[in-house]
């Protein structure tokens, strides 16, 4: 009850919050850039400051406020299943898990031999399956263990305590009324200087001059649009940085990341060309500086594809290309299949780990659920966008390592610095149906159990684990969603 | 955005669940929240589309007879309790279990009742006897196309040999439990839930 009283209001201090001191660079180059930057944000927002650890004071508060609550009730309080709901044995391949089955030493029998109990293993998996499977839960928001204040993210909700509901009504009048407009025009700020801007820039003559200016304007509209979202962002191991005639690879959560990584350089972007406001920004971007977009007819060509990005890589003048080789928005606890497409083209990969912290609002774009426009509101509603980028060593293909292993090794990378899960499974999973290609081989080893594998023996030590390789689908480099 | 487990769950049903099945408090609301995340329909019941679209559940080759088995005779949808009572079999048999009222009816995660879960698997057509067909039809669905007709069927033949006890070329529930006594069906046929 201590930490009530001490957050019992947001402080508000006279200094600069951190938004403003976080994403700055302090090189000299970049002075005129920050300058405007803040002079536009000073104008916009006032001495205003979101201390986030008062906000995590207050809602650790919250949750044990509502446990309180339920406890008067004699009701228990639903706590999401943030450690798993069953503890999944350790995996062993299928041919062990049956020979524990049948338990006898005769396993060198010659005649094919089947036991009735060997449905008992694919009964088991299936069933752990339902209850619990590794990929269906990575398409929805993440749950979290204490109470942020945003209806979204409660699942108790229901009056617990008259403190709590005004500590909540609060919450939404100062994200509703106060924080979101602010947002809105600072981002409308931000979309109309980097339209006009770009058309500007690219008037000029000098070429040099050009690619210098639009850097710089990049840069601010991208800053701008980061203070419009009040993301609050950590660059880990800057020398790691992307640098010219190379790929930048990164995991994808949402649009946003292009937002987040482009605040601290400059990257060309990939991309399907789209109508509306989002042609007018690409048609502008296009006019400075050379990002590649893509018609939706030529995205299924993959040779069209290769060629394009292996055409830029080769030209060093151009800016690093930014791709997200998942192919889709995953909800920031795991990195599904990097498809193979970027990695076949044999330039330089820079891996980004680029991970949110969901306590202060969930970024991730749950595309069937939500349009671009109600995404966007939430984002701008929420407390602030939390995350950390960490820029891995570059990496390059080895010698025997073909495209989809040498995406497995960035994969793995990625995940191991993001503190996310690894997993094979491709994120197209959330639309498509799996491929009967991976039933199949899991028939192929049972199989091989039922009528001895002596000749496969060797060949199926690699496979031998059960689940599915990589998926071989044609490669989509656009920003997926 | 998570799902309104507690609220959507009254606490009268809760009871009842707990006393059919035998899961915990906890167990039940967190396997609620797991029902309203497949139910994309979100009409409180679950339909085989909704299974279907696990991956790890549709690579899994007795991935369709396992779904079969959720849904009660001739109908398409789930509802919760009809989810539970299917998952209840697969709970794990606790020692104080045993010794408790005996006189009570068997409990839905018996020894009994796990073998005739996985004896319906094979039994499609419920008449309580796994013919040569049936068995040759799971076999199937477990092998693919990596096995010829003709060996399949010698396997099939010789568990029916060895199963059969009398004589009538297909196995009953009661040599099923004969074949299986040495097997164990507790911990191979149980998931640890947590608490």
């Amino acid at each position: 009850m201590n930490c009530f009283f001490s957050c019992k209001r947001l402080r508000k201090t006279g200094t600069l919050p951190p938004v403003f001191c976080s994403a700055e660079l302090q090189s000299p180059g970049n002075v005129l850039p920050n300058f405007l930057t803040l002079i536009i944000s000073l104008c916009m927002l006032p001495f205003f400051s979101l201390n986030l650890s008062n906000l995590e004071c207050i809602s650790e508060w919250a949750t044990l406020r509502m446990e309180l609550g339920a406890k008067e009730k004699n009701q228990e309080l639903y706590k999401p299943y943030t450690n798993g709901i069953i503890a999944k044995e350790p995996p062993s391949s299928l041919q062990q898990e049956i020979q524990e089955l049948r338990g006898s030493a005769n396993s060198l029998r010659s005649e094919p031999e089947f036991e009735m109990a060997d449905i008992f293993y694919f009964c088991r998996r299936g069933v752990e399956s339902i209850v619990d499977d590794e990929v269906t839960k990575r398409f929805s928001a993440q749950e979290l263990k204490s109470w942020n204040l945003l209806t979204r993210s409660n699942y108790n909700f229901r009056h617990i305590s008259l403190r709590l509901t005004v500590l909540w009504g609060l919450g939404i009048l100062i994200r509703y009324g106060v924080l979101l407009p602010l947002r809105v025009t600072l981002a409308v700020t931000g979309i109309c200087l980097l339209l006009v801007l770009t058309t500007l820039v690219a008037f000029l003559p000098n070429a040099e001059l050009r690619s210098y200016l639009s850097e710089k304007v990049h840069l601010m509209c991208y800053r701008i649009c980061v203070r419009a979202l009040t993301a609050i962002i950590t660059y880990h191991n800057r020398e790691n940085k992307p640098k010219n005639g190379g790929i930048c690879v990164a995991n994808h959560t949402t649009p946003i990341d292009v937002i987040i990584l482009a605040n601290d350089g400059c990257y060309s972007l990939v991309g399907q060309v789209h109508g509306g406001l989002m042609g007018m920004v690409q048609r502008a971007m296009v006019k400075s500086s050379s990002h590649i977009w893509f018609e939706r007819s030529e995205v299924k060509d993959r040779h069209l594809v290769a060629k394009r990005l292996g055409d830029h890589v080769a030209d060093k003048t151009k800016q690093p290309i930014l791709v997200f080789p998942e192919g889709t928005c995953i909800n920031n606890t795991s990195v599904m299949m990097f498809k193979k497409g970027s990695f076949e083209i044999g330039c330089t990969v820079y891996p980004v780990a680029i991970k949110y912290d969901p306590r202060f609002g969930d970024a991730f774009w749950n595309s069937s659920k939500f349009g671009m426009v109600s995404y966007l509101l939430r984002m701008m509603s929420s407390w602030a966008i939390v995350c950390s980028v960490w820029y891995l060593p570059p990496m390059n293909r080895e010698e025997g390592e073909d495209a989809v292993q040498f995406a497995n090794r960035v994969k793995a990378a990625i995940a191991a610095q993001g503190g996310l899960v690894d997993l094979i499974w491709d994120g197209g999973l959330k639309r498509a149906k799996v491929k009967d290609v991976f039933k199949e081989e899991q028939q192929k080893l049972y199989s091989k159990v039922l009528v001895g594998d002596s000749e496969d023996q060797m060949e199926d030590k690699r496979s031998e684990d059960g689940t599915p390789e990589g998926d071989e689908s044609s490669k989509d480099p656009a920003e997926g969603q | 955005m998570g799902s309104r487990a507690s609220t959507l769950l009254r606490e009268e049903e809760i009871e009842e669940i707990k006393k059919e099945t035998g899961f915990s408090h906890s167990q039940i609301t967190r396997l609620y929240s797991r029902f309203t995340s497949l139910d994309k329909g979100e009409n409180g019941t679950l339909s085989r589309e909704d299974f279907q679209r696990i991956p790890e559940l549709a690579i899994n080759p007795l991935g369709d007879r396992i779904i079969n088995a959720f849904f009660p005779e001739g109908e398409d949808q789930v509802n919760f309790r009809g989810f539970m009572r299917t998952l209840a079999h697969f709970r794990p048999i606790e020692d104080n279990e045993k010794s408790k009222n005996p006189t009570a009816s068997e409990p839905l995660n018996s020894r009994t009742n796990k073998l005739l879960f996985a004896f319906r698997l094979y039994d499609l057509d419920r008449d309580d006897k796994i013919s040569r067909d049936e068995l040759l039809q799971v076999l199937r669905m477990m092998v693919g196309v990596n096995i010829s007709d003709e060996q399949l069927g010698s396997i099939a033949d010789r568990t029916i040999q060895e199963a059969d006890t009398n004589g009538d070329n297909s196995i009953s529930f009661n040599e099923f439990i004969k074949v299986l006594e040495k097997v164990d069906v507790e911990q191979k046929m149980s998931i640890r839930f947590l608490h």
